[in-house]
């Protein structure tokens, strides 16, 4: 093994046409040609998609779980946001 | 025109070789992600034997199938070319070796797959879209390798100048060949020049190169790899898991 390790990359695959990437894993590569191809590899062996995204993790800026009930909490007390609150007027046929 | 069973052998007996030698770095690649690539890789290759093995087994008529073929014949019967054989070294030989075997096979699979063999196209036709990726991966680390660091550079060099004799053999005339080995020359060195030309390397002159492989005359080093893949089924002939 070598003593300096390879920059880390997160892997998005698309299962198939009409799906969105969808987040499968993480690698190791030197580059992001090498990445894909590694996710080539480690990811899409048995079918598992038709498309590969690879992003750099450090590129990836994550909410930290200390915010989690400053950034998601709020959300929790408003029903009028989910459109099952509304009830829908009689005679409307097509909404 | 059917092909004939010494000519299916050897391109089976390349493929089959070449997957062992890849095999020889699982878990022992540079990093992780590289023993899951060339272990893929020697799958691919291994999955080209068998279809191979098993069909020339038919074309001889005399019973023996792929496991025969493949585990119960001796060094002079086998009929790869040198070069698939030769060890590992470092990384830069392994990736080498792929190169040079790859950008020979990709132009060969290819036209076998439009030759009047049914059989043999149907197989060619499969190993292509394999190998395509095999070229994919063996030029991406020799142009890195090449490019890449002072050490790293002179030893992909060093790689390419050992092996750059043995892949003469591979374009040496075969009148059982359905597809003529000397075409298949001008794809190879239009890949292989344009590879070794983004790696920064120097493509060696072309000189006397060794053969005797396609007659089953070998290096030493097949009977090791030989005693390695074989010990098992000739220990415990018929052995399944």
């Amino acid at each position: 093994m070598s003593d300096v390790s390879w920059p880390l990359w997160e892997v998005f695959v698309r299962a198939r046409r009409g799906l969105s990437h969808t987040h499968v894993g993480s690698l190791r590569a030197p580059d992001a040609a090498m990445a894909l191809r590694n996710a080539r590899d480690l990811y899409t062996r048995r079918q598992e998609g038709v498309s590969i995204w690879v992003v750099p993790a450090a590129g990836i800026t994550a909410s930290s779980p200390d915010e989690k009930d400053a950034f998601f909490e709020p959300a929790a007390d408003k029903v009028y946001r989910h459109p099952t609150f509304y009830q829908v007027p009689d005679g409307v046929a097509h909404l | 025109m059917t092909a004939t069973f010494e000519y299916v052998l050897g391109l089976a007996d390349d493929a089959l070789i070449s997957s062992q030698r890849l095999a020889e770095w699982y878990a022992a690649a540079p990093e992780m992600e590289e023993d899951v690539a060339l272990a893929n890789i020697a799958l691919d290759q291994l999955g080209a034997a068998r279809l191979l093995l098993s069909y020339a087994g038919e074309l001889e008529g005399a019973g023996r199938d792929e496991d025969a073929l493949a585990y119960l014949r001796g060094d002079r019967e086998f009929r790869n070319a040198l070069l698939v054989e030769l060890p590992n070294g470092d990384f830069a030989v392994t990736i080498a070796k792929l190169l040079f075997l790859s950008a020979y096979q990709l132009p060969l699979y290819a036209a076998l797959s439009e030759c009047g063999d049914e059989r043999l196209a149907a197989i060619a036709g499969k190993a292509r879209n394999e190998t395509a990726y095999h070229v994919d991966h063996s030029s991406l680390w020799t142009i890195r390798l090449g490019d890449g660091t002072a050490e790293s550079h002179r030893r992909m060099q060093a790689a390419v100048d050992e092996l750059w004799p043995y892949t003469d053999e591979l374009f040496a005339a075969d009148e059982r060949a359905p597809v003529d080995p000397a075409t298949l020359r001008g794809p190879w060195l239009a890949t292989v020049e344009r590879v070794l030309a983004e790696a920064t390397l120097t493509r060696p002159a072309d000189a006397w190169g060794p053969t005797g492989g396609r007659d089953g005359v070998h290096t030493e080093h097949l009977s090791y790899l030989l005693a390695e893949m074989q010990v098992l089924h000739r220990a415990h002939p018929g052995a399944t898991w």
